[in-house]
Protein backbone atom coordinates (compact mmCIF):
# COMPACT_ATOMS: atom_id res chain seq x y z
CA UNK A 1 0.00 0.00 0.00
CA UNK A 2 1.37 3.61 -1.21
CA UNK A 3 1.49 5.83 2.16
CA UNK A 4 3.43 8.85 2.42
CA UNK A 5 5.05 7.89 5.94
CA UNK A 6 5.73 4.85 7.66
CA UNK A 7 8.07 6.24 9.91
CA UNK A 8 8.77 9.62 12.18
CA UNK A 9 11.69 10.09 10.57
CA UNK A 10 10.11 9.84 7.47
CA UNK A 11 7.18 12.18 8.31
CA UNK A 12 9.40 14.78 9.80
CA UNK A 13 11.36 14.68 6.89
CA UNK A 14 8.62 15.27 4.38
CA UNK A 15 7.14 17.92 6.81
CA UNK A 16 10.24 19.92 7.07
CA UNK A 17 11.27 19.19 3.12
CA UNK A 18 7.78 19.97 1.95
CA UNK A 19 7.44 22.93 4.36
CA UNK A 20 3.82 21.51 5.68
CA UNK A 21 2.56 20.78 8.91
CA UNK A 22 2.28 17.29 10.58
CA UNK A 23 -1.31 17.58 10.17
CA UNK A 24 -1.68 18.16 6.67
CA UNK A 25 0.70 15.57 5.72
CA UNK A 26 -1.75 12.64 7.76
CA UNK A 27 -4.77 14.85 6.19
CA UNK A 28 -2.96 14.45 2.24
CA UNK A 29 -2.43 10.87 3.47
CA UNK A 30 -5.93 9.78 4.81
CA UNK A 31 -7.01 11.56 1.44
CA UNK A 32 -4.76 9.13 -0.65
CA UNK A 33 -5.68 6.12 1.11
CA UNK A 34 -9.33 6.46 1.43
CA UNK A 35 -9.94 8.24 -2.23
CA UNK A 36 -12.20 10.43 -0.23
CA UNK A 37 -11.94 14.19 -0.36
CA UNK A 38 -10.53 16.62 2.23
CA UNK A 39 -13.80 18.30 3.26
CA UNK A 40 -15.53 14.68 3.99
CA UNK A 41 -12.37 13.65 5.73
CA UNK A 42 -12.24 17.50 7.46
CA UNK A 43 -15.91 16.88 8.65
CA UNK A 44 -15.54 12.83 9.79
CA UNK A 45 -12.83 14.92 12.24
CA UNK A 46 -14.75 17.23 13.23
CA UNK A 47 -17.49 15.13 14.40
CA UNK A 48 -14.98 12.81 16.47
CA UNK A 49 -14.50 16.60 18.64
CA UNK A 50 -17.71 16.91 19.09
CA UNK A 51 -17.71 13.71 20.62
CA UNK A 52 -15.00 14.38 22.75
CA UNK A 53 -16.43 18.10 23.70
CA UNK A 54 -19.56 16.50 25.12
CA UNK A 55 -17.61 13.73 26.76
CA UNK A 56 -15.44 16.33 28.44
CA UNK A 57 -19.09 18.47 29.63
CA UNK A 58 -20.64 15.28 30.67
CA UNK A 59 -17.61 14.22 32.69
CA UNK A 60 -17.44 17.70 34.26
CA UNK A 61 -20.81 17.61 35.45
CA UNK A 62 -20.11 14.62 37.26
CA UNK A 63 -20.84 10.62 36.47
CA UNK A 64 -20.96 7.27 38.26
CA UNK A 65 -19.88 4.03 36.63
CA UNK A 66 -22.10 0.96 37.23
CA UNK A 67 -19.84 -0.16 39.51
CA UNK A 68 -19.37 2.98 41.54
CA UNK A 69 -15.41 2.34 41.55
CA UNK A 70 -15.22 6.08 39.61
CA UNK A 71 -16.95 9.04 38.89
CA UNK A 72 -16.49 12.62 40.11
CA UNK A 73 -13.14 13.06 40.38
CA UNK A 74 -12.99 15.59 37.47
CA UNK A 75 -15.92 18.00 39.47
CA UNK A 76 -12.98 17.56 42.70
CA UNK A 77 -10.23 18.78 40.36
CA UNK A 78 -12.75 21.88 38.68
CA UNK A 79 -13.40 22.80 42.28
CA UNK A 80 -10.15 23.05 43.43
CA UNK A 81 -8.94 24.51 40.38
CA UNK A 82 -11.29 27.25 41.32
CA UNK A 83 -10.39 27.76 44.80
CA UNK A 84 -7.21 29.41 43.01
CA UNK A 85 -4.59 27.07 45.28
CA UNK A 86 -3.36 24.59 42.50
CA UNK A 87 0.29 23.97 42.87
CA UNK A 88 0.96 22.75 39.58
CA UNK A 89 -0.73 25.22 37.29
CA UNK A 90 -4.24 26.23 36.84
CA UNK A 91 -3.96 24.52 32.77
CA UNK A 92 -2.06 21.42 33.89
CA UNK A 93 -4.55 21.01 36.29
CA UNK A 94 -7.74 21.37 33.75
CA UNK A 95 -5.59 19.17 31.06
CA UNK A 96 -5.87 16.41 34.08
CA UNK A 97 -9.29 16.99 34.85
CA UNK A 98 -10.86 17.10 31.58
CA UNK A 99 -8.60 13.58 30.72
CA UNK A 100 -10.37 12.10 34.01
CA UNK A 101 -14.27 13.64 33.01
CA UNK A 102 -13.71 11.82 29.30
CA UNK A 103 -12.47 8.26 31.47
CA UNK A 104 -15.04 8.92 33.52
CA UNK A 105 -17.72 8.68 30.84
CA UNK A 106 -15.99 6.00 29.21
CA UNK A 107 -16.35 3.85 32.82
CA UNK A 108 -19.72 4.59 32.66
CA UNK A 109 -20.32 3.25 29.21
CA UNK A 110 -20.86 6.61 27.87
CA UNK A 111 -19.78 7.43 24.20
CA UNK A 112 -16.57 8.21 23.67
CA UNK A 113 -14.12 8.84 20.69
CA UNK A 114 -11.28 6.32 21.17
CA UNK A 115 -7.91 7.96 20.79
CA UNK A 116 -6.07 5.29 20.27
CA UNK A 117 -8.55 3.58 22.26
CA UNK A 118 -10.84 4.00 24.28
CA UNK A 119 -8.88 3.14 27.71
CA UNK A 120 -6.65 6.04 26.54
CA UNK A 121 -9.69 8.19 25.27
CA UNK A 122 -8.90 10.78 27.55
CA UNK A 123 -5.22 12.54 27.16
CA UNK A 124 -5.83 14.14 24.24
CA UNK A 125 -8.88 16.03 24.44
CA UNK A 126 -8.15 16.26 27.83
CA UNK A 127 -4.73 18.35 26.89
CA UNK A 128 -6.28 19.71 23.71
CA UNK A 129 -9.53 21.68 25.68
CA UNK A 130 -6.56 22.81 28.32
CA UNK A 131 -4.56 24.39 25.69
CA UNK A 132 -7.89 25.87 24.03
CA UNK A 133 -7.87 28.58 26.72
CA UNK A 134 -4.33 29.44 26.12
CA UNK A 135 -3.52 29.04 22.60
CA UNK A 136 -7.23 30.34 20.94
CA UNK A 137 -6.87 27.92 18.20
CA UNK A 138 -9.53 28.35 15.63
CA UNK A 139 -12.38 25.02 14.97
CA UNK A 140 -9.73 23.92 12.12
CA UNK A 141 -6.65 24.07 14.40
CA UNK A 142 -8.30 22.28 16.79
CA UNK A 143 -9.06 19.75 14.14
CA UNK A 144 -5.78 19.91 13.25
CA UNK A 145 -4.36 18.52 16.46
CA UNK A 146 -6.62 15.22 15.93
CA UNK A 147 -5.12 14.75 12.97
CA UNK A 148 -1.48 15.72 14.53
CA UNK A 149 -2.06 13.18 17.01
CA UNK A 150 -3.50 10.37 14.58
CA UNK A 151 -0.32 10.92 12.59
CA UNK A 152 2.36 10.06 15.21
CA UNK A 153 -0.86 7.23 16.65
CA UNK A 154 -0.37 5.76 12.92
CA UNK A 155 3.16 5.16 13.14
CA UNK A 156 3.03 3.69 16.54
CA UNK A 157 0.30 1.20 15.66
CA UNK A 158 1.74 0.01 12.90
CA UNK A 159 5.17 -0.32 13.88
CA UNK A 160 4.45 -1.28 17.74
CA UNK A 161 0.97 -1.35 19.22
CA UNK A 162 -1.84 0.23 20.49
CA UNK A 163 -3.48 -2.40 22.53
CA UNK A 164 -3.24 -2.84 26.32
CA UNK A 165 -3.69 -6.50 25.46
CA UNK A 166 -0.46 -6.42 23.24
CA UNK A 167 1.95 -4.34 24.61
CA UNK A 168 0.75 -3.58 28.12
CA UNK A 169 -0.79 0.31 29.50
CA UNK A 170 2.50 2.00 27.85
CA UNK A 171 1.35 1.10 24.42
CA UNK A 172 -2.19 2.43 25.32
CA UNK A 173 -1.97 5.99 27.38
CA UNK A 174 2.00 5.88 26.51
CA UNK A 175 1.20 6.23 23.24
CA UNK A 176 -1.97 8.68 23.59
CA UNK A 177 -0.02 10.68 25.83
CA UNK A 178 3.01 11.08 23.21
CA UNK A 179 0.53 11.47 20.03
CA UNK A 180 -0.87 14.71 22.73
CA UNK A 181 2.63 15.91 23.17
CA UNK A 182 3.34 16.10 19.10
CA UNK A 183 -0.24 17.43 18.51
CA UNK A 184 0.81 20.39 21.07
CA UNK A 185 3.71 21.29 20.26
CA UNK A 186 2.15 21.97 16.29
CA UNK A 187 -0.62 23.84 17.94
CA UNK A 188 1.77 26.30 20.17
CA UNK A 189 3.59 26.93 16.68
CA UNK A 190 6.82 24.06 17.14
CA UNK A 191 8.53 22.53 14.59
CA UNK A 192 7.83 19.01 13.08
CA UNK A 193 11.23 18.35 14.76
CA UNK A 194 9.82 19.77 18.47
CA UNK A 195 6.38 17.37 18.05
CA UNK A 196 8.70 14.62 17.52
CA UNK A 197 11.15 14.98 20.26
CA UNK A 198 8.21 15.74 22.01
CA UNK A 199 6.82 12.50 21.43
CA UNK A 200 9.98 10.56 22.28
CA UNK A 201 10.46 11.99 25.52
CA UNK A 202 7.10 11.51 26.50
CA UNK A 203 6.99 8.09 25.52
CA UNK A 204 10.40 7.62 27.07
CA UNK A 205 8.76 8.00 30.63
CA UNK A 206 5.98 5.56 30.19
CA UNK A 207 7.62 2.95 28.97
CA UNK A 208 7.31 -0.63 30.68
CA UNK A 209 4.05 0.59 32.13
CA UNK A 210 1.82 -2.60 32.51
CA UNK A 211 -1.79 -3.08 32.07
CA UNK A 212 -3.30 -4.11 35.35
CA UNK A 213 -7.10 -3.45 35.41
CA UNK A 214 -8.90 -4.12 38.73
CA UNK A 215 -11.34 -6.79 37.69
CA UNK A 216 -10.61 -6.24 34.15
CA UNK A 217 -12.48 -3.42 34.41
CA UNK A 218 -11.52 -0.06 32.54
CA UNK A 219 -11.61 1.97 35.71
CA UNK A 220 -8.98 1.28 38.08
CA UNK A 221 -5.82 2.85 37.53
CA UNK A 222 -7.36 3.67 33.66
CA UNK A 223 -8.42 6.85 35.05
CA UNK A 224 -5.73 8.39 36.88
CA UNK A 225 -3.39 7.05 34.62
CA UNK A 226 -4.99 9.01 31.80
CA UNK A 227 -4.64 11.97 34.06
CA UNK A 228 -1.10 11.38 34.99
CA UNK A 229 -0.56 10.92 31.12
CA UNK A 230 -1.77 14.25 30.18
CA UNK A 231 0.46 16.16 32.57
CA UNK A 232 2.98 13.94 31.18
CA UNK A 233 2.48 15.85 27.55
CA UNK A 234 1.96 19.27 28.50
CA UNK A 235 5.38 18.78 30.12
CA UNK A 236 7.61 16.96 27.50
CA UNK A 237 5.78 19.62 25.09
CA UNK A 238 7.02 22.85 27.17
CA UNK A 239 10.70 20.86 27.11
CA UNK A 240 11.08 20.38 23.83
CA UNK A 241 8.98 23.99 22.82
CA UNK A 242 12.24 24.80 25.32
CA UNK A 243 14.83 23.11 22.92
CA UNK A 244 15.52 19.74 24.74
CA UNK A 245 15.63 17.13 22.55
CA UNK A 246 15.48 13.23 22.91
CA UNK A 247 18.95 11.40 22.88
CA UNK A 248 16.92 8.34 21.76
CA UNK A 249 15.81 8.83 18.40
CA UNK A 250 11.88 8.78 18.35
CA UNK A 251 11.48 5.61 15.99
CA UNK A 252 14.02 3.80 18.34
CA UNK A 253 11.33 4.51 21.02
CA UNK A 254 8.83 3.20 19.76
CA UNK A 255 10.96 0.04 18.74
CA UNK A 256 11.86 -0.12 22.44
CA UNK A 257 8.27 -0.01 23.47
CA UNK A 258 7.07 -2.64 21.20
CA UNK A 259 10.11 -4.74 22.56
CA UNK A 260 9.23 -4.12 26.33
CA UNK A 261 5.52 -4.89 25.57
CA UNK A 262 6.39 -8.17 23.98
CA UNK A 263 8.85 -9.53 26.77
CA UNK A 264 5.93 -8.36 29.91
CA UNK A 265 4.29 -10.93 31.16
CA UNK A 266 0.90 -11.83 30.06
CA UNK A 267 0.33 -11.69 33.28
CA UNK A 268 0.43 -7.73 33.19
CA UNK A 269 -1.25 -7.77 29.56
CA UNK A 270 -5.22 -6.42 30.34
CA UNK A 271 -5.73 -10.19 32.03
CA UNK A 272 -6.20 -8.71 35.19
CA UNK A 273 -3.87 -10.89 36.80
CA UNK A 274 -1.09 -9.40 38.34
CA UNK A 275 -0.29 -5.76 39.10
CA UNK A 276 -2.55 -3.82 40.83
CA UNK A 277 -5.70 -6.17 39.99
CA UNK A 278 -3.89 -9.14 41.93
CA UNK A 279 -3.41 -6.88 45.16
CA UNK A 280 -5.38 -7.58 48.18
CA UNK A 281 -7.88 -4.90 47.54
CA UNK A 282 -8.01 -5.20 44.19
CA UNK A 283 -9.23 -9.16 43.95
CA UNK A 284 -11.80 -8.01 46.85
CA UNK A 285 -13.26 -5.63 44.61
CA UNK A 286 -12.78 -7.96 41.86
CA UNK A 287 -14.70 -10.54 44.27
CA UNK A 288 -17.26 -7.39 45.62
CA UNK A 289 -18.44 -7.09 41.73
CA UNK A 290 -18.77 -10.38 40.65
CA UNK A 291 -19.13 -12.22 43.01
CA UNK A 292 -22.05 -10.57 45.44
CA UNK A 293 -19.40 -8.92 47.83
CA UNK A 294 -20.08 -5.26 49.66
CA UNK A 295 -18.31 -3.09 47.06
CA UNK A 296 -18.86 0.18 49.44
CA UNK A 297 -17.23 -0.99 52.51
CA UNK A 298 -14.29 -2.04 50.54
CA UNK A 299 -14.32 1.64 49.33
CA UNK A 300 -15.44 2.93 52.89
CA UNK A 301 -12.25 1.61 54.21
CA UNK A 302 -10.23 3.89 51.97
CA UNK A 303 -8.81 6.64 53.20
CA UNK A 304 -7.94 8.05 49.98
CA UNK A 305 -10.60 7.57 47.51
CA UNK A 306 -10.34 4.54 44.69
CA UNK B 1 0.18 -2.62 7.51
CA UNK B 2 -2.58 -3.10 9.95
CA UNK B 3 -3.54 0.50 10.80
CA UNK B 4 -4.45 2.48 7.42
CA UNK B 5 -6.58 5.07 8.51
CA UNK B 6 -6.41 7.91 10.85
CA UNK B 7 -9.99 7.37 12.05
CA UNK B 8 -8.95 3.79 12.85
CA UNK B 9 -6.35 6.03 15.86
CA UNK B 10 -8.80 8.57 16.06
CA UNK B 11 -11.70 6.69 16.46
CA UNK B 12 -14.12 4.76 16.45
CA UNK B 13 -17.03 6.80 18.22
CA UNK B 14 -17.90 4.37 20.77
CA UNK B 15 -19.42 3.29 23.77
CA UNK B 16 -16.90 2.49 26.26
CA UNK B 17 -15.20 1.55 28.42
CA UNK B 18 -12.95 -0.88 26.14
CA UNK B 19 -12.36 0.10 22.19
CA UNK B 20 -10.60 -3.25 21.70
CA UNK B 21 -13.21 -4.97 24.16
CA UNK B 22 -16.14 -3.34 23.56
CA UNK B 23 -15.84 -1.93 20.20
CA UNK B 24 -13.84 -4.13 18.94
CA UNK B 25 -16.40 -6.99 20.04
CA UNK B 26 -19.15 -5.29 18.26
CA UNK B 27 -17.90 -4.79 15.28
CA UNK B 28 -17.18 -8.85 15.61
CA UNK B 29 -20.47 -9.84 16.17
CA UNK B 30 -21.23 -7.22 13.71
CA UNK B 31 -19.73 -8.55 10.82
CA UNK B 32 -20.25 -12.14 11.75
CA UNK B 33 -23.91 -11.32 11.07
CA UNK B 34 -23.19 -9.80 8.14
CA UNK B 35 -21.39 -13.27 6.89
CA UNK B 36 -24.59 -15.29 7.99
CA UNK B 37 -26.52 -13.02 5.93
CA UNK B 38 -29.31 -12.81 8.79
CA UNK B 39 -29.36 -12.63 12.55
CA UNK B 40 -29.47 -15.94 13.94
CA UNK B 41 -31.32 -17.55 16.31
CA UNK B 42 -28.83 -18.77 18.45
CA UNK B 43 -25.18 -18.26 19.26
CA UNK B 44 -22.41 -19.84 21.69
CA UNK B 45 -19.48 -17.42 22.05
CA UNK B 46 -16.10 -19.12 22.83
CA UNK B 47 -13.71 -16.13 23.88
CA UNK B 48 -10.03 -16.47 24.30
CA UNK B 49 -7.20 -14.51 25.96
CA UNK B 50 -7.90 -11.48 27.30
CA UNK B 51 -11.08 -11.64 26.35
CA UNK B 52 -12.12 -14.89 28.43
CA UNK B 53 -10.34 -13.45 31.44
CA UNK B 54 -12.21 -10.23 31.11
CA UNK B 55 -15.59 -10.10 28.72
CA UNK B 56 -17.87 -9.08 31.84
CA UNK B 57 -15.88 -6.06 33.33
CA UNK B 58 -14.97 -4.07 29.06
CA UNK B 59 -18.59 -5.35 28.37
CA UNK B 60 -17.62 -7.32 25.93
CA UNK B 61 -20.21 -9.78 26.29
CA UNK B 62 -23.25 -7.40 25.79
CA UNK B 63 -21.01 -6.03 22.71
CA UNK B 64 -20.62 -9.00 20.83
CA UNK B 65 -24.28 -9.45 21.02
CA UNK B 66 -25.26 -5.84 20.29
CA UNK B 67 -23.08 -6.54 17.37
CA UNK B 68 -25.27 -9.19 16.40
CA UNK B 69 -28.16 -7.56 16.51
CA UNK B 70 -26.72 -4.96 13.82
CA UNK B 71 -25.59 -2.60 16.02
CA UNK B 72 -23.06 0.15 15.25
CA UNK B 73 -20.19 0.60 18.30
CA UNK B 74 -21.88 4.25 18.88
CA UNK B 75 -25.19 2.07 19.37
CA UNK B 76 -26.71 3.05 22.92
CA UNK B 77 -28.43 0.03 23.27
CA UNK B 78 -25.23 -2.30 23.18
CA UNK B 79 -26.10 -1.61 27.12
CA UNK B 80 -29.14 -3.13 26.98
CA UNK B 81 -28.10 -5.62 24.73
CA UNK B 82 -29.27 -8.60 26.72
CA UNK B 83 -32.51 -7.92 26.75
CA UNK B 84 -32.60 -6.18 23.40
CA UNK B 85 -31.55 -9.94 22.39
CA UNK B 86 -34.42 -11.76 23.92
CA UNK B 87 -36.98 -9.47 22.56
CA UNK B 88 -35.67 -10.42 19.16
CA UNK B 89 -35.70 -14.25 19.87
CA UNK B 90 -32.13 -14.10 19.65
CA UNK B 91 -30.68 -16.73 22.39
CA UNK B 92 -26.89 -16.67 23.41
CA UNK B 93 -24.27 -18.69 25.25
CA UNK B 94 -20.77 -17.46 26.59
CA UNK B 95 -17.78 -20.06 26.75
CA UNK B 96 -14.21 -18.64 28.47
CA UNK B 97 -11.88 -21.19 26.68
CA UNK B 98 -8.22 -21.89 28.41
CA UNK B 99 -6.74 -22.50 24.94
CA UNK B 100 -3.78 -20.14 23.51
CA UNK B 101 -4.76 -18.12 20.33
CA UNK B 102 -2.23 -16.62 18.07
CA UNK B 103 -3.99 -13.42 19.56
CA UNK B 104 -4.96 -12.43 22.78
CA UNK B 105 -8.36 -11.19 22.05
CA UNK B 106 -9.95 -13.75 20.12
CA UNK B 107 -13.39 -14.92 20.05
CA UNK B 108 -15.36 -17.25 17.99
CA UNK B 109 -18.93 -17.62 17.28
CA UNK B 110 -20.90 -20.25 16.57
CA UNK B 111 -23.96 -19.47 15.29
CA UNK B 112 -27.07 -20.76 13.33
CA UNK B 113 -31.01 -21.05 13.01
CA UNK B 114 -33.12 -23.86 11.44
CA UNK B 115 -31.55 -22.62 7.80
CA UNK B 116 -28.08 -23.37 8.51
CA UNK B 117 -25.42 -22.87 10.47
CA UNK B 118 -21.63 -21.00 10.56
CA UNK B 119 -18.77 -20.28 12.37
CA UNK B 120 -17.00 -17.42 12.59
CA UNK B 121 -13.44 -16.60 14.61
CA UNK B 122 -12.23 -12.63 15.05
CA UNK B 123 -9.26 -10.97 16.66
CA UNK B 124 -9.37 -8.05 17.83
CA UNK B 125 -6.51 -5.96 17.10
CA UNK B 126 -6.76 -2.81 19.00
CA UNK B 127 -8.35 0.30 18.91
CA UNK B 128 -11.52 -0.97 17.95
CA UNK B 129 -10.09 -2.68 14.52
CA UNK B 130 -10.72 -5.91 14.21
CA UNK B 131 -9.57 -9.04 11.47
CA UNK B 132 -11.88 -11.37 10.98
CA UNK B 133 -9.85 -15.17 11.15
CA UNK B 134 -11.41 -18.00 10.14
CA UNK B 135 -14.97 -18.98 8.73
CA UNK B 136 -16.34 -22.59 8.71
CA UNK B 137 -12.81 -23.53 9.35
CA UNK B 138 -11.39 -21.77 6.39
CA UNK B 139 -8.18 -19.66 7.86
CA UNK B 140 -8.38 -16.19 6.38
CA UNK B 141 -7.26 -12.54 7.32
CA UNK B 142 -10.20 -10.37 6.11
CA UNK B 143 -10.42 -6.51 7.93
CA UNK B 144 -13.86 -5.70 7.83
CA UNK B 145 -12.51 -2.28 6.86
CA UNK B 146 -13.38 -2.73 3.03
CA UNK B 147 -16.74 -4.31 1.48
CA UNK B 148 -16.10 -8.16 1.13
CA UNK B 149 -17.53 -11.20 -0.49
CA UNK B 150 -17.24 -14.60 1.13
CA UNK B 151 -17.43 -17.48 -1.62
CA UNK B 152 -17.57 -21.44 -0.73
CA UNK B 153 -17.06 -23.55 -3.22
CA UNK B 154 -16.37 -26.88 -4.52
CA UNK B 155 -12.68 -26.61 -5.91
CA UNK B 156 -13.40 -27.11 -9.63
CA UNK B 157 -11.53 -25.20 -12.36
CA UNK B 158 -13.55 -22.16 -13.88
CA UNK B 159 -15.23 -21.25 -10.19
CA UNK B 160 -12.84 -18.59 -9.31
CA UNK B 161 -13.20 -17.06 -13.26
CA UNK B 162 -17.03 -17.48 -12.95
CA UNK B 163 -17.39 -15.52 -10.01
CA UNK B 164 -14.66 -12.99 -11.30
CA UNK B 165 -16.75 -12.79 -14.64
CA UNK B 166 -19.91 -12.05 -12.61
CA UNK B 167 -18.66 -9.14 -10.93
CA UNK B 168 -16.86 -7.85 -14.18
CA UNK B 169 -20.57 -7.75 -15.24
CA UNK B 170 -21.60 -5.72 -12.88
CA UNK B 171 -18.37 -3.39 -12.99
CA UNK B 172 -17.48 -4.35 -9.76
CA UNK B 173 -13.25 -3.82 -8.85
CA UNK B 174 -11.51 -6.44 -7.08
CA UNK B 175 -9.21 -4.78 -4.56
CA UNK B 176 -7.62 -8.24 -3.09
CA UNK B 177 -8.39 -11.58 -3.58
CA UNK B 178 -7.32 -14.86 -1.68
CA UNK B 179 -8.80 -18.56 -2.44
CA UNK B 180 -7.86 -21.33 0.21
CA UNK B 181 -9.16 -24.94 0.57
CA UNK B 182 -9.04 -27.75 2.94
CA UNK B 183 -8.00 -30.38 0.94
CA UNK B 184 -7.52 -30.15 -2.75
CA UNK B 185 -10.38 -30.82 -4.66
CA UNK B 186 -12.87 -30.89 -1.67
CA UNK B 187 -14.47 -27.35 -0.89
CA UNK B 188 -12.82 -24.49 -1.22
CA UNK B 189 -13.31 -20.44 0.14
CA UNK B 190 -12.95 -17.11 -2.23
CA UNK B 191 -12.34 -14.24 -0.03
CA UNK B 192 -12.65 -11.02 -2.69
CA UNK B 193 -12.56 -7.36 -1.16
CA UNK B 194 -14.10 -4.91 -3.31
CA UNK B 195 -14.07 -1.74 -3.83
CA UNK B 196 -17.77 -0.72 -3.19
CA UNK B 197 -20.79 -2.21 -1.49
CA UNK B 198 -22.53 -5.05 -3.04
CA UNK B 199 -25.97 -5.05 -4.12
CA UNK B 200 -27.93 -8.46 -3.01
CA UNK B 201 -28.74 -9.09 -6.44
CA UNK B 202 -25.21 -9.52 -7.77
CA UNK B 203 -25.05 -12.04 -4.22
CA UNK B 204 -27.82 -14.00 -5.83
CA UNK B 205 -26.38 -14.34 -9.20
CA UNK B 206 -23.29 -15.60 -7.97
CA UNK B 207 -24.98 -18.30 -5.77
CA UNK B 208 -26.56 -19.69 -9.05
CA UNK B 209 -23.15 -20.37 -10.70
CA UNK B 210 -22.53 -24.03 -10.70
CA UNK B 211 -20.38 -25.21 -7.89
CA UNK B 212 -21.32 -22.11 -5.56
CA UNK B 213 -22.58 -23.54 -2.24
CA UNK B 214 -22.27 -20.27 -0.23
CA UNK B 215 -22.25 -16.37 -0.76
CA UNK B 216 -21.75 -14.01 2.37
CA UNK B 217 -21.05 -10.55 2.05
CA UNK B 218 -19.82 -7.70 4.30
CA UNK B 219 -20.85 -4.22 3.39
CA UNK B 220 -19.06 -1.09 4.86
Amino acid sequence: MDVLFRSVRELVDLAENEGKLISELMIEQEMLISGRSRDEIFAQMDRNLTVMEEAVERGLRGVQSVTGLTGGDAVLLQNYIAQGKSLAGDLLLDAVSKAVATNEVNAAMGTICATPTAGSAGVVPGTLFAVKNKLNPTREQMIRYLFTSGAFGFIVANNASISGAEGGCQAEVGSASAMAAAAIVEMAGGSPQQSSEAFAITLKNMLGLVCDPVAGLVEVPCVKRNAMGASNSLVAADMALAGVTSRIPCDEVIGAMYRIGQAMSPNLKETARGGLAATPTGKAITHAIFEGGNLKDILKSRTVSH
Amino acid sequence: MKFTSVFDIIGPVMIGPSSSHTAGAARIGRVARDLFGRQPKWVKIYLYGSFAETYRGHGTDVAIVGGLLDYDTDDERIKTAFEEAQKAGLQFEFIPETANKEHPNTARLLMGDDAGEMSVEGISIGGGKIEISEVNGFKLRLTGGMPAILVVHDDRAGCIANVANCLAMHDVNIGHMEVSRIERGLTALMVIEVDQNIDDRIIEQISYIPHITKVSKINN
